[in-house]
C-alpha cells in the first residue's frame, strides 16, 4: 500500500478523532486506577494520622502496661518476627518442593489434585486454619503456645509459596534445562544447580509475599500462639504477636490502649511496606 | 574397511500420536563432519535430539530403533551415560545467565562429580581454548556469562559441551542466531574440531554445509532422502527432490 492512497482513503478529521478518542481513553483508565489505589492511600494516611502521635522509643523497647502507665508492644513486636520466621522456616521448604513437584514433573491426576488442594487453602477462613491447629497441636501437646501459632502461620504460608514458585519455575526457559540434561546432569541436579539459582529472585519474592501477609494474621494466633502480657523466650508457653496485641488494645476501653493499637497498627503496615519493598528490590536486581 | 563411529538403524520418533522420523538409516564416520539438511519441520532437530536421548525428556515423546555411538547401543546404555558421549549445542545460544564463566563451563565435570579445583581449573581452560574462546576471557572468568557478545556465549556453549571430554558433538543449528563475522568463526571452529570429534549439524543455510561438512543427507518429511559426500549432494544428486531442495527451488 502505497502511502499516497492512504492520504486520500483515510480524511485528515478522522485521525483528529481518533487521537482525541484515545486521549480520552487513557484519561478514563488513569481515573480508574486513581479510584482504585485512593482506598489504599487513605487507609495509609488514617494510619499514619493515627498511629503516629504514640510512636516512641519507649513504644519499642518496652512491655505493655496497665492503663494509666505508659508501656510498649516490644513483646509482641519480638513474638511476631520469632514466629513469622518459624512459620518461614517450616513452610518454605515444603511450599518450594510443592511448587518444583507442580511445575516440573509430569504427574496430571496428582497436581490437579495438590493444585486443588492449594487452591482450597488459600481460599480457607484463616480463623479455621486456627482451630485446626487448635485440635492437632494446641489441644494434644496442653495449651497454647509460639510453636503452634507459627504452624498455623506456616499452613497459612504454604499455598501462597507453593503457587508463587510453581509460577517462576514455569518461567525458566526450557533450553536451560535441556542444556543441563545434554550435559549429562540427572533431573535432582537440574533443578538444583540450574532451576533453583535461576528462579531464585523469583522464589524470594513469592517467599516475601508470604511473609508479609502472615505478620498481620490476627485469627489464626487466637488459639494458638494467644498472646502474653510479658516477655516468653519460650516458643513452648503463650507468645504475644502484634496483631493480637493490637486487638486486644483496640478492643479496650482505655484511651491510652487505644493510641497504642492504632501505633502497633502503623507498626503492622511499615513492616508490611518495608518487606514488600525488599521484595521489589530483590526481583529487580536478580535478572 | 571404514571405520563407524555413529550407526543408526530404522529410526522412528514420535510426539505422542504424531510420528515423526519413520525409519532412519544412517552410518557416520569418526572425525567427520556431517550436515543434515532439509525444510522446516522435516525432523533434523528430532533426530539428532534421538542420538543423545533428549527427545525422550518430552512428555509423550517414543523412539523406536537403533543408534550405536562407538560401538556401543545408546538405547541400552544410560541416558546420562549416553549424554557425556554426546555434547550438544543449541540453536539459541543458552549460558546459565546466573553463573559465571568459569562455572558455565564446569557444571558438566561438578555433575560427573569432580571436584579437585585444579583438575577442573585445567579442564574449563583446555575446553575454552578448544572452543577459541580461552584469550577473549582468560581474564574474566569469574564474570557472569551473559557478559558475553551472542557469538561468544554460542563458544562458550560449545566450550560447555567439550568439557565432559565427549566423543561427538551435535549442533542444532548453532549459528542461525549468529551475524556473519560470529557464524564464520563458528565454522572454522567446527573444521579444528573435526580433528578431535565426530560433529553432526544441522544448517539450515546450504552455503555452510557445502562449506564445512564432509557428508550431508537431506531429510523430507520424516525421511532420509539422500545421504553422500557433500560435494555429490550439491552438484549430481541422485534424488530429484534433493536436486529441487539444494537448487533452492522449494523449502
Ligand atoms: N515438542 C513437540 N511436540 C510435538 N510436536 C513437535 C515437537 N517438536 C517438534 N514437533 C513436530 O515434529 C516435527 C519435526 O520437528 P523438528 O524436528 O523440530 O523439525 P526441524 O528441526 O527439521 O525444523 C514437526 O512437524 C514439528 O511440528
Ligand atoms: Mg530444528
Amino acid at each position: 500500500m502505497q502511502p499516497r492512497d492512504m492520504m486520500q482513503t483515510v480524511h485528515p478529521g478522522h485521525l483528529r478523532w481518533r487521537k482525541w478518542k484515545n486521549r480520552l481513553f487513557a484519561g478514563v483508565i488513569f481515573g480508574l486506577a486513581l479510584l482504585a489505589v485512593l482506598p489504599l492511600l487513605l487507609i495509609l494516611a488514617y494510619v499514619v494520622f493515627r498511629g503516629a502521635p504514640g510512636v516512641s522509643l519507649r513504644f519499642f523497647t518496652s512491655l505493655p502496661a496497665p492503663t494509666g502507665i505508659p508501656g510498649g508492644m516490644a513483646n509482641a513486636i519480638v513474638g511476631s518476627i520469632v514466629m513469622v520466621l518459624m512459620a518461614t522456616a517450616m513452610s518454605a521448604p515444603v511450599g518450594v518442593t510443592i511448587g518444583l513437584f507442580l511445575a516440573e514433573t509430569h504427574h496430571a491426576r496428582w497436581q490437579n489434585m495438590v493444585r486443588f488442594v492449594c487452591d482450597v487453602l488459600s481460599g480457607t477462613p484463616t480463623i479455621v486454619i486456627g482451630l485446626l491447629v487448635y485440635a492437632m497441636v494446641v489441644a494434644p501437646s496442653g495449651g497454647f503456645s509460639g510453636f503452634s501459632g507459627s504452624v498455623a502461620l506456616a499452613i497459612l504460608m504454604l499455598p501462597t509459596i507453593a503457587r508463587s514458585s510453581e509460577q517462576v519455575f514455569r518461567l525458566v526457559p526450557v533450553t536451560l534445562r535441556e542444556a543441563g540434561h545434554a550435559l549429562g546432569g540427572t533431573r535432582t541436579q537440574v533443578w538444583l544447580r540450574i532451576l533453583l539459582p535461576t528462579a531464585r529472585a523469583g522464589v524470594i519474592t513469592g517467599l516475601l509475599l508470604a511473609v508479609s501477609r502472615a505478620l498481620g494474621e490476627t485469627a489464626p494466633l487466637m488459639f494458638t500462639a494467644f498472646g502474653n502480657q510479658f516477655w516468653s523466650n519460650n516458643v513452648t508457653q503463650p507468645t504475644a504477636a502484634l496483631p493480637l496485641q493490637v486487638f486486644t488494645y483496640a478492643l479496650s476501653p482505655y484511651d491510652d490502649w487505644h493510641q497504642s493499637a492504632w501505633t502497633g497498627a502503623l507498626t503492622l503496615v511499615a513492616i508490611a511496606l518495608i518487606i514488600n519493598l525488599f521484595a521489589r528490590w530483590v526481583s529487580r536486581t536478580r535478572r | 574397511m571404514l571405520s563407524i563411529e555413529i550407526k543408526v538403524e530404522a529410526l522412528h520418533a514420535w510426539y505422542g500420536n504424531d510420528e515423526v522420523l519413520h525409519g532412519i538409516d544412517l552410518a557416520i564416520e569418526p572425525r567427520s563432519v556431517t550436515a543434515i539438511i532439509g525444510p522446516s519441520g522435516c525432523g533434523k532437530s528430532t533426530f539428532i535430539r534421538c542420538l543423545n536421548r533428549l527427545h525422550e525428556t518430552n512428555p509423550g515423546a517414543r523412539v523406536a530403533g537403533h543408534v550405536w555411538v562407538g560401538g556401543e547401543d545408546v538405547y541400552r546404555m544410560d541416558p546420562i551415560d549416553v549424554r557425556r558421549t554426546i555434547g550438544m549445542v543449541f540453536q539459541r545460544p543458552n549460558p546459565f545467565p546466573t553463573m559465571s564463566i568459569f562455572d558455565n563451563v564446569a557444571l558438566g565435570l561438578k555433575f560427573a562429580g569432580v571436584k579437585d579445583r585444579r583438575r577442573l581449573r585445567a579442564r574449563v581452560e583446555e575446553s575454552l581454548a578448544m572452543a577459541a574462546l580461552w584469550d577473549e576471557v582468560k581474564d574474566r572468568l569469574h564474570q557472569p556469562a551473559m557478559s558475553l557478545s551472542g557469538g561468544q556465549q554460542q563458544r562458550l556453549c560449545i566450550a560447555r559441551a567439550l568439557a565432559v571430554e565427549p566423543r561427538v558433538l551435535l549442533m542444532d543449528e548453532p549459528t542461525s542466531a549468529l551475524d556473519p563475522i560470529s557464524t564464520m568463526r563458528i565454522e572454522e571452529l567446527v573444521q579444528n574440531l573435526k580433528q578431535t570429534y565426530t560433529i553432526v549439524i544441522v544448517t539450515h543455510n546450504m552455503q555452510q554445509a557445502a562449506r564445512i561438512a564432509d557428508q550431508t543427507a537431506f531429510f523430507l518429511d520424516g525421511h532420509l532422502i539422500e545421504v553422500g559426500p557433500t560435494s555429490k549432494v550439491f552438484t549430481k544428486p541422485d534424488d530429484k527432490r534433493t536436486e529441487d531442495y539444494v537448487s533452492g527451488r522449494f523449502g
